[in-house]
């Protein structure tokens, strides 16, 4: 190979990866907009992190084909979910939560879940409740919601508060435990009013997080479940370790102290 | 040109008067020719229908759903996993490990087509092969031409960067924008905007470039292609009937793949890039491409080497 040839053959080479280059350029985004394109869209049960799911998704709607209520669909350029990917829209037809969970063992790729054999673990989204529109915040007899939802007394359940608008009558407000929520949308598929005041979304959506450095500090006596995992935060974040507790709260600490503070002892 | 050289090229050669491939004007003549392409349409509409038939029309055998999924991973009498190699190689790229039913699925896969030609996937199963051709044989009826060529081996680079950009991405970069699984999975599910990219491709081949879309820049032929260097099913070519009328280089949809020179070394066609779609087989007015197993026609080349030896 002669100096002439080198030469060539390099500046080819670079010729070669300055297209690459830009054709990467263009390609990327076009994947970003696709694969980030309304992420609120719900996964069928069983689906990974979103991240994770992204990337192990093959699209071949082999759930789809699984699901006996034809819930689950597969998205198009421009539908609400990343082109290709399943999902459902609740309002439209919920999941039914089968038993057997049809649509997780056909995944091929581990985009479902395999471990998930109980219909009652899986996490699609969680209900949130419109609290401006909901005719039992309004003081109606309606609780459609907590009547048809599948993890009955669970997933919502009733507080039953005095309505003080009348003064007179019982106010049934449905609550939302997101312990037990799988995020079915039966409720959502249900609920009476026009646009439906139940809606499930994503978990990224709806939940906050408590912050690493957070600490109850509120003592041993005072079991703040966390009605997300049902552990006891105060254990998770701080293992075995109780000199964090922070000074300048000690009143909670005294037995019995927090009754004069919130009323009822501030425990649903 | 000397005597002697004269000499040597007759007898290397026949310098017969020559034919040109002509379309009979049977109906027979012309099925003869049409052949693998009827072949060809019947296992890629055939595929289709399968898929379609399953899932729309809930079709069985031996009481199993027949074949569930689409191209990118399906599943054979609910007991065989299927699943597209590259698109398992691209979720690799991107460091996520799939679960051992697609890892399994493309090793089958990989497997029927080292045996059958990496790119015979192009040629009979691929669905927006029938998109190109219809381009291409628009574009020749009406005689557009290019408005610009780019290297067939652009196809590797965009191979390169299908898996460069998924482990930056994170995500399989190519199926995220495949026209070929939009095309496959919208036919199946419901055909919704997706099917503009399909449409862009046939728009790029017929106005744009000659084979723009499978013969130059997609990244899957381009995984084929590195596959097919082990194809066991090759055209194999016999040097002593050919007149080199150029008939078959004229019909072949792939630059590159047919080169006298490399053809009538190893009596046959050795480049990955062929896709065995047969077109030149029928337009041969002498017979001297045909399909056969790379076994035999090394062990017949060496023969005939030895016979001209001894």
């Amino acid at each position: 190979m002669s100096a002439t040839d080198r030469r060539q053959f390099l500046i080819r080479t670079a010729q070669m990866a300055g297209v690459a280059a830009c054709a990467g350029v263009v390609w990327s985004p076009l994947v970003r907009s696709q694969a980030q394109a309304a992420a609120h869209a719900l996964r069928p049960p069983g689906a990974l992190p979103e991240e994770d799911f992204m990337a192990l998704c093959l699209k071949c709607g082999q759930c789809v084909r699984a699901c006996p209520f034809k819930t689950l669909k597969l998205a198009t350029v421009a539908d609400v979910a990343p082109v290709g990917t399943p999902y459902f829209i609740a309002r439209n037809i919920p999941c039914e939560m089968c038993v057997d969970v049809p649509c997780v063992p056909v995944c091929p790729s581990g985009a479902l879940d395999r471990d998930l054999t109980d219909i009652t673990k899986a996490r699609m989204g969680l209900a949130v409740i419109d609290r401006e529109i909901c005719l039992s915040l309004r003081g109606l007899r309606c609780e459609v919601c907590y009547r048809v939802c599948p993890v009955r007394g669970k997933a919502i359940t009733l507080n039953i508060t005095h309505n003080q608008d009348t003064n007179r009558h019982a106010r049934f407000e449905p609550v939302i435990n997101s312990e037990y929520c799988t995020g079915c949308g039966i409720c959502e598929k249900a609920c009476p009013t026009e646009e439906s005041s139940i809606r499930v979304l994503r978990h990224s959506f709806v939940q906050g997080k408590l912050g690493e450095h957070y600490s109850p500090s509120l003592g041993d006596d005072f079991k703040t479940q966390d009605v997300r995992h049902g552990t006891d935060i105060a254990k998770e974040l701080n293992p075995g370790d109780k000199k964090q507790a922070a000074p300048g709260v000690g009143y909670f600490n005294q037995p019995g102290g927090r009754e004069g503070i919130i009323p009822g002892g501030g425990q649903p | 040109m000397t005597e002697k050289q004269e000499e040597g090229m007759v007898s290397s050669r026949k310098r017969e008067p020559v034919r040109h491939f002509q379309m009979p004007d049977t109906l027979v003549g012309k099925l003869r020719v049409w052949r693998f392409l009827i072949a060809r349409r019947v296992v890629q509409v055939g595929t289709l229908i399968l898929f379609i038939g399953t899932f729309c029309w809930g079709w069985k055998l031996f009481n199993q759903p027949v074949l569930t999924g689409n191209m990118s991973s399906s599943r054979l009498l609910d007991v065989i996993p299927l699943s597209d190699p590259f698109a398992v190689l691209q979720v690799i790229a991107s460091l996520h490990w799939p679960h051992m039913d697609a890892l399994i699925g493309a090793a089958i896969v990989l497997v029927i087509y080292l045996l059958l030609g990496g790119r015979v996937f192009c040629a009979w199963t691929c669905p927006v092969n029938m998109v190109t051709d219809l381009a291409n044989w628009l574009r020749e009826k009406w005689g557009v031409r290019s408005l610009f060529v780019v290297p067939s081996k652009t196809r590797y680079w965009a191979l390169l960067l299908a898996l460069v950009l998924s482990f930056i991405l994170g995500v399989a970069a190519f199926e995220w924008i495949s026209p070929i699984a939009i095309m496959h999975r919208e036919l199946i599910y419901g055909i919704g905007l997706g099917f503009i990219a399909v449409l862009g491709i046939f728009i790029f081949d017929l106005l744009i470039m000659a084979r723009g879309w499978c013969g130059h820049l997609c990244p899957l032929g381009a995984f084929w292609s590195i596959t097919g260097r082990a194809a066991q099913v090759r055209v194999a070519f016999d040097d002593a009937s050919c007149t080199r009328c150029g008939d078959c280089v004229k019909e072949c949809p792939e630059p590159s793949v047919l080169s006298f020179k490399e053809i009538s070394q190893y009596g046959m066609v050795r480049s990955g890039e062929c896709t065995n779609c047969g077109k030149c087989i029928v337009v041969c007015p002498e017979s001297s491409l045909s399909f056969n197993l790379r076994a035999c026609i090394c062990k017949s080349s060496s023969q005939s080497a030895h016979g001209s030896t001894s």
